[in-house]
């Protein structure tokens, strides 16, 4: 995908972002929530948790996607404006951990959203849940990307 | 004064910024007074219990610390309390205490973080930023203790899996002491909040009569005058051991919630404090057990109320049947009570003061007819099981022993 270097040096300045949280167990949206408290304070990068996926350059995708999740996150998905890329946080929304052999589980995150956006860009961030230093460093490397 | 012609819907979620998990609700109003909630809440479900189903009694509590990230160790340990009730165990008094350990430190971070959500909900930022500041050096010494800042892997039915590390307690006691300090600031800063006060006293009030008919728990119950703690009424752990005291509030609304898990956050301190100092020698667990064929209940105080786990065993090495009973199951219809004819401006608080976890209480899954046929009702379900027991006892020859009508 083509991007203008306008707006992929716009992004690096101030990514926004969106939070999605599909059936996760807490505990990623808590260390996500964390980041932004006193210790971490991401907002200090110009990163702001923003409350429309029309407003957000990048979703943070926490916890495998049940089956009443998949539609709305694939909805939620084509909501956000290009150019777009995920951050998956935790080893559920990479590849759905503990949940792999749960029966109303639609898939990890990348492969819903791929089924609507084949060209939708991920970044992996595992653990259970991962620090919040790793979440940062996980959103630091994907704006390299960009 | 209310019109019902000026009824509107308004629906919120599944993906909604203020709410962390995937929960929808549906509010009607009329005018500013919402008169009717719908809630669903199948977004999160997994299936938690089949897999459970699936995996031996060593590994269910590691799969269990994953329910809720909140309570991970909640979780856990009620499903050790009930195998324990099932093989008819006592665990060794150091296990016991160790548990106690990790569950008010559960308590520490989950309460803190609850405060700092809700100045967060009423627009008070400088209260979310400064409780989730305390909660990280609760954080750091769940990691000192365990290696991890939330899921331990620690309990295991008949005690706990690993021993805590010794030689961090000097350092764990003087981050304690600290954390005694910032919290009792944060609490009378809170309490003495005139901005806090006005919004948050007569907010939402859960009466008495409806706490006792909904069946809360916990701290929803504790501020509306009912004394009830697990730990109290059925001491677990090394909660028979250690002095403590049961807060209680009688006025029922979210101010008397957020006074009676602060005045929580002190007592939680205090009973770490002599679990510290008291910590008794001898084995952490009981070694490879072999559960038999039976059934046990195991009751927790959970952060936000008394947990209910069962377990079915048929002799092997992985449970039959598991059944988890959250705290929030029985707390969340309470806003049927409580935000009933409220101000639209007062639901949310209002939802949020019983501390609502979606995920513990996402046992169930809403199914939908692709046939596009009604779904049955509990009439129909009861109903049709009653046809398939007459169908068996005719097959066997024998009339059914009761007459149901």
């Amino acid at each position: 995908m083509h991007v203008a270097p306008i707006f992929g040096r716009a992004l690096r300045r101030s990514p926004w972002v969106f939070h999605v949280g599909t059936s996760g167990c807490n505990n990623c949206d808590i260390e996500i929530a964390d980041c932004l408290s006193p210790r971490f304070d991401v907002e200090r990068f110009g990163v702001r948790l923003v409350g429309s996926p029309r407003h957000a350059d990048v979703m943070l995708i926490s916890g495998p996607v049940s089956m009443a999740c998949r539609r709305p996150l694939q909805e939620t998905w084509l909501e956000m404006p290009r150019p777009r890329a995920a951050l998956l946080v935790g080893v559920c929304a990479c590849s759905m951990g503990a949940y792999r052999d749960a029966y109303s589980v639609a898939g990890p995150a990348d492969r819903v959203i791929r089924e609507v956006d084949p060209e939708a860009r991920f970044l992996y961030v595992p653990g259970c849940p991962p620090k919040p230093e790793t979440i940062i460093a996980g959103l630091v490397k994907l704006l390299e990307e960009i | 004064m209310s019109d019902p012609a000026s009824r509107k819907v308004i629906e919120i979620g599944p993906f909604h910024p203020l709410l962390e998990e995937p929960v929808g609700f549906s509010l009607t109003v009329e005018g500013e007074r919402v008169v009717a909630i719908d809630a669903r809440m199948d977004y999160i479900h997994k299936g938690l219990e089949r897999l459970a189903q699936e995996r031996t009694y060593d590994m269910v509590p590691i799969l269990l610390e994953r329910i809720c990230g909140i309570c991970s160790v909640t979780h856990s340990v009620c499903f050790c309390h009930a195998v324990e009730d099932l093989l008819g165990v006592e665990i060794p008094a150091r296990a016991a205490y160790i548990r106690t350990i990790l569950g008010e430190l559960e308590r520490l971070h989950s309460h803190l973080l609850w405060v700092g959500l809700a100045g967060h909900f009423i627009g008070y930022n400088t209260v979310f930023m400064w409780s989730w500041k305390y909660r990280e050096p609760v954080c750091d010494l769940f990691e000192m203790l365990t290696g991890h800042r939330q899921n331990s892997a620690l309990p295991i039915v008949g005690g706990v899996r690993r021993d805590l590390p010794v030689e961090y307690f000097p350092e764990a006691r003087r981050i304690l002491d600290e954390l005694a300090g910032q919290t009792a600031r944060l609490t009378a800063a809170v309490l003495d909040d005139p901005v806090l006060s006005a919004r948050l006293r007569g907010v939402g009030v859960l009466a008495r009569e409806a706490a006792l008919d909904f069946g809360v728990v916990g701290p929803t119950a504790r501020a509306a005058g009912l004394a009830t703690d697990v730990r109290r009424d059925e001491p677990y752990a090394a909660y028979a051991e250690v002095e403590w005291d049961l807060v209680t509030r009688d006025e029922g609304d979210v101010f008397a919630k957020a006074v009676v898990r602060l005045l929580e956050i002190a007592e939680s301190i205090r009973i770490l404090r002599q679990c510290f100092d008291r910590l008794p020698g001898g084995p952490i667990n009981l070694g490879t057990l072999h559960v038999p064929r039976g059934e046990g209940i195991g009751r927790y105080e959970a952060p936000r109320g008394e947990d209910v786990h069962y377990v079915r065993s048929n002799g092997t090495n992985m449970p039959e049947r598991l059944k988890v009973r959250a705290p929030s199951f029985v707390n969340i219809p309470s806003f049927k009570a409580s935000c009933l004819g409220a101000p639209l401006a007062d639901v949310l608080i209002t939802l949020a003061a019983c501390d609502p976890c979606y995920s513990c209480t996402e046992r169930a899954v809403v199914l939908q007819d692709r046939r596009g046929g009604p779904l049955p009702g509990a009439p129909e379900l009861l109903a049709a099981s009653r046809r398939r027991t007459a169908e068996l006892a005719r097959e066997l020859g024998r009339p059914p022993d009761l007459e149901l009508e």
